[in-house]
Formats: structure tokens, C-alpha cells, sequence
């Protein structure tokens, strides 16, 4: 019994040494950070006097009313309205190529099919920046082959960088960058499907249509709803596209999504007090919306395989 | 002739479903698939087509000539850039490379450790660890981002190289990669054999189970790579030395010049496609042992 003797010790705290490096980062670059913003979301400055000489900027407790003022900025709502129309075209959008190009893959006799996969999966290693730069160049009437051609065929040119078409042509950009990855995610469970589910549905005569719908689409349901989520999160968090189309347009605020918002608040008004109120309600409104979805994900699983 | 080989093979097997007999072209290639996903890929493709000629053009022709015709001034452009501000283009690569390179090996030692820990050992809190690690996924990167600029400005860290690679070590979503990859590829029986044998833990994480979790790790490397390679809102918080921007940031700070000089639009663009050129070569180099399955969790046993 050496063996079990000595091993006790050296097994349990082994997980923890390894775990260390992690344990530190995290302390210093998560929980740290975290629960810094929420100290702040709960001070301001004091002002008294002029504001002028030592110890006229006071640092004091704000109790709600950093959120209170959040809550009740529109800024701040109008930019959550915007990404919510924004994310309306993006996730269906996406989402929707992502699948179809996945099924097309993974239907028998394609051609080209590595070429195209890597293609469509490509703008995944390209920033959002460049992928931004790229396209913005693209929507920019003087630059654009599309501009040129709408006004060789003496075609309406609509202005792609204002109003309506804006999230049009922001959507294009996200849909672009993230339909390959998300095409890859549901390829992946496609091919992890065995043949034979199929082998009985085609002898039966069923046409690819309908494999696609009947069988394919439902198996990888929860690989579906992985994307679907990730897909969420991201577009609430949308920054750097519209800060890099932002030198393009007049008519891009500084605050267009609730991202910029608190950029603009901590940096331009240098107010870090309400940015880290607002940082905190758009952390937990991420969290809240997570862990509902993924709770009702998860009863609907439970109840499909309790049918 | 490739072509009738596979057109032999579906008629062989045509038996099965001879209920019709279907034109010779349809049975060679599914044309609905094969279209749909050609069509995918001239998307995709198009901007980088794009940008890769108007980097050919000079600043008059990019205005005057039809975009996708190239033009004659790649030469040119390409010295505009090393010329603008010394050459500071490169400078932005090279910190991209370094914050990248660096950043990703740094934090796939730290998936490494994390993820075979939280695979092979049950401890006391081993779940909670691992869902609060993952919590920092769902962390919209801004609520991280300023009180660490603030938090490292009282450390007299910010606009340093430091700045921005340490935030970026851990990453909750490689330590997951890691953590699946770990169990999936290192039994626990390869692990209590070498413990028989009397091997510290330590020797039989980097002699037993380290090399079975390689094709993993590699993925958490590129994963890790290109996450920081695209990063922009934390550089963009932490520097303002453009001497230590990375490629992103320094794109960015170039068009918001060009945006009132359209002269600088032809050093973006070049710049862009000077860019993205790396990116595709690493990626068309890489695509053939990246196991892209690895990158939505799954894994083959």
C-alpha cells in the first residue's frame, strides 16, 4: 500500500498546481477588472467649488445613481434599439447561409467543395477592422465597382452609408465574417451523423430535400442552438466594425451601439464612473439573456427526449 | 478522366433508385449544391479580390478607372507605405506578429495545464473553476477592458507591450478546447500506469499526456492566435504610442487620417491587402492539420 499512501498527496495537489497560472490570470485580468467596475459604477466625482486645487474633486459614493442615469439615458437605449434591428438581419442572415452552405457540403457529388469551404470559412482569420475597411471601401460611391455599374445601367444608387441601408451594409459585414465559422460548427455535427440514419430514407426514396429537412436539420439541432447563441452575444458586443466605418460616414454617432457607448462615456467624457455603470448593465443583461437561453434550450432537449 | 469514373459510379449504383432515370449531367455533379456554394465563395471572396487590385491602382486611377481593372501603381503604393512615418507599417505587422505569436504560445501553456487538470483530476471544486472560467466568455470584452486600462495605469503599465499581451493569456474558451481535448485523448489509465510506476505528476503531464493532446493544442494555438491577431478594442484602449500598435489599431488610426485626405485611401488599401496576404498564407498552410472539428467541441474518440 506505498503507493496509495504517497499518491494521496502528490494527486491532490497536483489539479491546483496546474490550475495556478489560470487561477492567477484570472484573479488579475477577470475578477479583479470585474469587481473594479462594479466598485466604480458605484463612486463619482464630487465637485465642490470651482473645482479648482487639491482636494476640490472629491471621490464619493454615488449610491443608483450612475444606473439610474444609465437606464435613463437614450443613448444608451437607442444604441441596444439599433443593435436589436442590427442583430434581427445578422442572425437569421448568418445563420441561415451558415446551414445551407453546411447541407450543400455535405450532400453527395459537390464540386469544388474543399476550395469553397475554405473560401466561404476564409474571412474568419480576417480582422473585423480590415473586414470593415474592405467593405466600407466597397459601399463608398466613388471607390466602388458595384457604384460603377448601377450607373452604367442608369440604376438608382442608394446611399449605403446612411439611414435604413446602414444596417443593411453593417449586417453584410458581420454576415460575411461569420457564416464560415458558424458553416463549419454545423458541417462538423452534420458529418458526425452516421450513414446509416440515411441508408433507410433513401432506399424509402426520399429526395435530398427532404432528408435535409426531415432528418439532417433536427440532428443537429443543438448544434443549431450553440451557434445561434454564440451568435447573440457577439452581436450585442458589435465595436469594431462600426468604429472603423465610422471615418466613412457622417452618419455613424459616436455612440451607434451600447459598445461605443461606454467607450464614448469613459474616454471622450471621461466619465468612467457611468461607463462602468453601463458596462456592468450590459454584463448582466448578456448573462441574464445566456443563461435563460440556454436554460430553455436545454428544457426543450429535455422534453423532446421525455416524448 | 476522373469525370467518368464518378459518372460510371452513380449508375452502377443506380438500381437502388431506379425509379427515374435522371439526365447524365445531374448524376455527375449536384448542380444545386455545387452553384449554391460557388456562389458563397465569389462573396466571400469578392472584397479580397477587391482590395487586392485597387492596391494596384494609383491615387487617380483608384477614383477614375472601373475598380476591378488593375491598375499601375502596386510599386508605388507599396513604397508610400514604407515611406509613411518610417515605415511604421511594418513596425504594426511586427507587433501584431509578436502580440500574437507570444500571446497565443503563452496562453496554450496555460490551456495546456488548465484543461488536463480540470480532464484527468476530480477535486474539490473542479466544476465551479471551470464554470467561472467559462462565465468570462460571456464577458462583453469592454467591461474587462477599462478598469484594466485603469487598474494598469495605477500600475504605470498602459501603452506597453505588457498592456496588451497579459490580458490575453487566458482564455476561457482555450482552457474549454483544452479541457475537451484532454479527456477525449489521454486516458485515465495511461495516466494511473505511469503513477504505478512511480512518475511524478508532473513527468507524466509532460511525458505521457502533453503529446497526446498536441493535435489539440495546435488548435488552441491558431484559435488564440487569430483571436488576438483581430483584436482592436483593447489595444485601442491600452496604447497610444503608435510605435507599439498592432496591425489593426494601425489600420484604424490610417483611415480616420485618410477619412479628410482621400490621398491616404490608396496606403489603406495597400496597407489592408499587405494585411490580409499573411493571413491567407498561414491559413491555406495550416487548413491541412487544423482540426477545425476541435473548434466547435467535437471530437472524435
Amino acid at each position: 500500500m506505498t503507493t496509495a499512501r504517497r499518491r494521496p498527496y502528490g494527486v491532490k495537489g497536483a489539479p491546483y498546481a496546474f490550475l495556478l497560472p489560470a487561477t492567477i490570470l484570472f484573479a488579475l485580468f477577470f475578477a479583479l477588472p470585474i469587481g473594479y467596475a462594479v466598485y466604480l459604477s458605484f463612486r463619482k466625482v464630487h465637485v465642490s467649488g470651482l473645482g479648482l486645487g487639491s482636494g476640490a474633486r472629491k471621490e464619493v459614493w454615488a449610491g443608483l445613481e450612475n444606473y439610474t442615469d444609465a437606464v435613463t439615458d437614450n443613448e444608451l437605449l437607442d444604441g441596444a434599439l439599433r443593435v436589436l434591428g442590427y442583430g434581427c438581419i445578422v442572425v437569421p442572415v448568418m445563420l441561415g447561409l451558415a446551414l445551407l452552405f453546411a447541407l450543400m457540403l455535405d450532400s453527395d457529388k459537390v464540386r469544388f467543395a474543399p476550395f469553397t469551404r475554405l473560401a466561404i470559412f476564409l474571412p474568419y482569420a480576417i480582422p473585423g477592422v480590415v473586414a470593415a475597411l474592405m467593405w466600407g471601401f466597397l459601399y463608398l460611391p466613388d471607390v466602388s465597382p458595384f457604384y460603377y455599374l448601377l450607373q452604367k445601367l442608369h440604376m438608382p444608387q442608394p446611399n449605403l452609408l446612411d439611414g435604413g441601408p446602414l444596417y443593411l451594409a453593417m449586417a453584410n459585414i458581420a454576415v460575411w465574417g461569420g457564416t464560415g465559422f458558424n458553416m463549419i460548427v454545423i458541417y462538423t455535427s452534420l458529418q458526425s451523423i452516421p450513414a446509416e440514419v440515411y441508408e433507410a430514407a433513401k432506399l424509402d426514396g426520399a429526395t435530398p430535400l427532404q432528408i435535409a429537412l426531415k432528418i439532417k436539420i433536427p440532428m443537429v439541432a443543438p448544434s443549431l442552438v450553440l451557434t445561434f447563441f454564440f451568435s447573440i452575444i457577439a452581436t450585442l458586443q458589435v465595436f469594431n466594425e462600426p468604429m472603423t466605418l465610422k471615418p466613412l460616414t457622417n452618419s455613424l454617432p459616436l455612440t451607434w451601439s451600447p459598445l461605443m457607448n461606454v467607450y464614448a462615456d469613459a474616454f471622450r467624457k471621461g466619465d468612467i464612473y457611468q461607463a462602468a455603470s453601463e458596462a456592468v448593465i450590459i454584463a448582466l443583461a448578456t448573462l441574464v439573456l445566456s443563461f435563460g437561453f440556454l436554460r430553455a434550450a436545454n428544457r426543450r432537449q429535455k422534453q423532446e427526449a421525455t416524448r | 478522366m476522373s469525370s467518368l469514373a464518378v459518372h460510371k459510379a452513380p449508375s452502377a449504383a443506380g438500381t437502388t433508385g431506379a425509379t427515374q432515370s435522371r439526365p447524365p449531367l445531374r448524376s455527375r455533379i449536384a448542380l444545386v449544391p455545387t452553384i449554391t456554394l460557388v456562389l458563397g465563395a465569389i462573396y466571400t471572396l469578392l472584397p479580397v479580390a477587391w482590395v487586392i487590385i485597387a492596391s494596384t491602382k494609383s491615387g487617380r486611377e483608384l477614383f477614375s478607372t472601373f475598380t476591378f481593372l488593375p491598375g499601375t501603381g502596386l510599386a508605388d503604393n507599396i513604397k508610400q507605405l514604407n515611406a509613411y512615418r518610417d515605415g511604421v507599417y511594418w513596425k504594426w505587422m511586427g507587433n501584431s506578429a509578436l502580440y500574437a505569436g507570444l500571446g497565443a504560445l503563452l496562453s496554450t501553456v496555460v490551456s495546456s495545464f488548465s484543461g488536463y487538470a480540470l480532464a484527468t483530476y476530480r477535486f474539490r471544486g473542479r466544476e465551479t473553476m471551470f464554470n467561472v472560467l467559462l462565465a468570462g466568455v460571456l464577458m462583453p470584452p469592454i467591461i474587462l477592458a477599462i478598469p484594466q486600462y485603469l487598474l494598469l495605469a495605477k500600475a504605470d503599465l498602459t501603452d506597453s507591450y505588457l498592456s496588451v499581451m497579459l490580458p490575453q493569456i487566458l482564455s476561457p474558451y482555450g482552457v474549454y478546447l483544452a479541457r475537451i481535448y484532454a479527456a477525449a485523448a489521454v486516458p485515465g489509465d495511461v495516466v494511473e500506469a505511469g503513477r504505478m510506476d512511480g512518475a511524478s505528476e508532473w513527468r507524466i503531464f509532460t511525458r505521457v499526456a502533453l503529446p497526446m493532446m498536441v493535435p489539440g493544442l495546435v488548435t488552441v494555438f491558431l484559435f488564440q492566435f487569430v483571436a488576438i491577431w483581430n483584436n482592436f478594442l483593447l489595444p485601442y484602449i491600452m496604447l497610444s504610442d503608435d510605435e507599439k500598435f498592432p496591425i489593426t489599431l494601425g489600420l484604424y488610426t490610417l483611415l480616420e487620417q485618410g477619412s479628410n485626405q482621400p490621398a491616404l485611401y490608396t496606403l489603406v488599401i495597400t496597407g489592408a491587402f499587405l494585411a490580409v496576404l499573411p493571413l491567407i498564407a498561414l491559413f491555406l498552410v495550416i487548413q491541412r492539420f487544423w482540426s477545425l472539428d476541435l473548434l466547435s467541441g467535437a471530437v472524435k474518440s
